[in-house]
């Protein structure tokens, strides 16, 4: 029988593909690789491709945006990203969270909330009165 | 008859209420369901990331990254993660009150704090508070991890250029459906987890350098383990509401017998009235 080693692909939001395979070629950054069982421990960052994994004739094949890999002898994980990834794309999201966090220290207190809970607190009070009074009364 | 008009619509507006929180109730239970699988979906890359990073503390790059090592706190910082509405009974409130507990510690020793915001209702409670460094809210039912990025991109980096020494993440922890437990842990520096195979020398080949590897590595452990509070969090909110809205579903039906009884008791009051008043005005007729 053919020597096998198992394969796990997942993304933050999910398990991909999890099974055994004789062979797996992986899109890594400095150009696509093959792996065999007993390859040495690698750790790789991915570029978006195609992860192939091969198993009895048939294959298997895998879309990545990007990610990480581990290579140990038996185990191959490749850990996906779910979206792209890029320097300056992240730097981007970084500015808006930052943007966002000032806007939350700048704006005043949720008047509208506080409106809201205030007029529930009203009615719930006018209730709680009405019940009193219609508890007296019938006693 | 005109006997306890009041009381009638009460109870009808209790019994309205009744309604909404029923439906709330079963929608939340809906969503748990929901949330429960989504946040099992997020498991196995955790789990698999915690290996490999495990595996990564017993090799030996030669490369020390930062966020491996202890240094001097001089400034810290928190992630906290919450819901965006409420509704949904203490759940927030427990969170926040453990978040101020474990801050206060730093404040006796005079150490500033930085904080992430993750959802509405952070926000609101934390902006007068501390210094909101980045924030995110209204993910939605289903969040993605790409929303998160720059969020916490902003705490990774002020890590790396040293403005703070030591990163926090406050979440709820879903025990189970009826117990939600809030939780502090410390993201970075990553402690070192003691399993103990692999023991001997070895190291990895890394591609392109061991210091883009882990530097992606680690950046993707430290979202991944935020997107996982993110998504448990909002499985305990769903399940905190189910609980509050049950709760509130079966107060109004209490409220509802109640004023259904006094009710009974004025119209029996009126009805025995009315007959002794004809009784005696028959008698003094007769």
């Amino acid at each position: 029988m053919a020597m096998t080693m198992h394969v796990d692909v997942v993304s933050a939001e999910g398990e991909i593909f999890s099974g055994t395979a004789e062979e797996v070629f992986i899109p890594a950054e400095l150009g696509e690789i093959g792996v065999l069982p007993r390859h040495t421990p690698l750790i790789s960052r991915l570029k978006p491709g195609e992860v192939r994994v091969k198993m009895s004739g048939e294959e298997t094949s895998i879309f990545v945006s990007g990610g990480m890999v581990e290579v140990q002898p038996h185990v191959v994980t490749v850990l996906a990203d779910t979206g792209i990834r890029a320097q300056d794309l992240d730097e981007a999201r970084a500015l808006e969270a930052k943007a966002r966090a000032e806007e939350a220290m700048q704006s005043q207190e949720d008047t509208i909330e506080f409106a809201k809970a205030k007029s529930e607190l009203l009615e719930a009070m006018a209730q709680l009165q009405m019940l009193e009074k219609i508890r007296k009364k019938a006693r | 008859m005109a006997v306890g008009k009041e009381i009638r619509t009460q109870i009808k507006s209790i019994t309205n209420t009744q309604k909404i929180t029923k439906a709330m109730e079963m929608v939340a239970a809906s969503k748990m369901r929901r949330a429960k699988e989504r946040m099992d979906a997020t498991k196995p890359y955790a789990q698999k990331m915690r290996n490999v990073i495990s595996h990564l503390a017993m090799a030996h790059p030669e490369y020390k990254h930062p966020f491996l090592q202890e240094r001097e706190v001089k400034r810290v910082g928190y992630i906290v993660i919450s819901t965006d509405r409420g509704l949904c009974g203490g759940l927030n409130i427990n969170l926040f009150k453990e978040a101020m507990n474990s801050m206060e510690t730093w404040h006796e020793q005079d150490i500033p704090i930085d904080l992430c915001l993750i959802g509405a209702k952070a926000e609101a409670f934390f902006k007068r508070i501390g210094n909101i460094a980045s924030s995110v809210s209204h993910l939605g039912d289903t969040p993605h991890l790409d929303t998160l990025i720059g969020t916490v991109k902003v705490m990774l980096d002020s890590f790396y250029d040293g403005s703070i020494d030591r990163l926090y993440l406050v979440e709820n922890e879903f025990v189970n459906s009826m117990t939600q437990q809030p939780r502090v842990s410390k993201l970075i520096p990553v402690e070192p987890s003691d399993e103990d195979e692999l023991k001997h020398h070895w190291d990895y080949i890394y591609e392109p350098d061991s210091k883009e590897v882990l530097d992606g590595l680690l950046m993707r452990y430290v979202e991944s383990l935020v997107y996982q509070g993110v998504v448990e969090n909002i499985a305990c909110e769903m399940s905190a509401r189910m609980v509050a809205m049950k709760a509130a579903t079966d107060n109004a039906g209490d409220m509802i017998d109640e004023l259904k009884l006094i009710y009974n008791k004025a119209r029996q009051a009126a009805i025995t009235q009315e007959i002794s008043e004809i009784v005696s005005g028959a008698a003094a007729i007769g």
